[in-house]
């Protein structure tokens, strides 16, 4: 069974943004893919990707997610630097 | 509490957090103040700049009230957080819960600042007198940041 691709938006906050000089960028990834999928991508293709952790804090639709969760369609995965909220 | 903006850039008025919670069957209030501080090893910081994923935080204060409420039933549970530059000496979050008794009001208010601190997407960045900036997380760490934005960015 054909899987479609899935579009993702991801965004990038605070010291992840400087290191990246960008605060968002689109990404298709195929069908099934998983949130580490997304985070390798970024990595890899992004200038200066590399220096993003390989296993950042992140959100799926403004919730904390883990490295294993399925992306869906639209989602939205955010890059969370270290935190420092309060 | 809908008319209380979860994420402000103006000074926090905790009066409107204590006015948010107030109910005739709370006989107890705490109020929890997080207040923007210089440490002795923190060097010549004259600026603290909050940054926040805005639309996520709003949601994470409305879980973590409602997780509060799910624990303390009668609680009532007003939280806001402060972005953008913030002075030495200002509050830059306020937790205000009320209960019929002061053990569940304690309780409760320390459980949301705890998740707060824990959870909320806010990034802090201070700015040196010597025109360099860090960034700073809870855990302590410290990374260099860009140099200096103009005040109020």
């Amino acid at each position: 069974m054909p899987t479609e691709s899935l579009h993702v938006r991801c965004r990038f906050f605070a010291r992840y943004a400087e290191l990246l000089g960008t605060e968002e960028v689109a990404l298709t990834l195929p069908g099934r893919s998983i949130v580490r999928d997304a985070v390798r991508r970024v990595r890899q293709e992004l200038p200066h990707g590399e220096r993003i952790p390989e296993r950042p804090l992140v959100a799926v639709n403004r919730e904390h997610a883990l490295a294993d969760r399925p992306l869906a369609n639209g989602d939205e995965l955010a890059f969370l630097p270290p935190l420092a909220g309060g | 509490m809908a008319d209380l903006p979860a994420v402000t850039r103006d000074p926090i008025d905790a009066g409107r957090l204590l006015a948010a919670v107030a109910a005739p069957a709370c006989g107890g209030t705490a109020l929890f103040l997080g207040t923007v501080r210089a440490g002795p090893d923190d060097g010549p910081v004259i600026r603290i700049q909050y940054e926040a994923y805005v639309e996520m935080l709003e949601a994470e204060f409305l879980r973590i009230a409602a997780e509060t409420t799910a624990r303390w039933v009668d609680a009532r549970v007003a939280v806001q957080h402060r972005v953008g530059g913030i002075p030495l000496g200002e509050p830059s979050i306020a937790v205000a819960v009320a209960a019929p008794h002061r053990a569940e009001a304690f309780a409760a208010c320390r459980f949301a600042v705890d998740e707060a601190k824990r959870r909320l997407p806010v990034w802090k960045r201070e700015v040196l007198a010597d025109g360099t900036a860090q960034w700073r997380d809870n855990a302590g760490g410290r990374t260099p940041s860009r140099p200096s934005e103009p005040s109020g960015a």
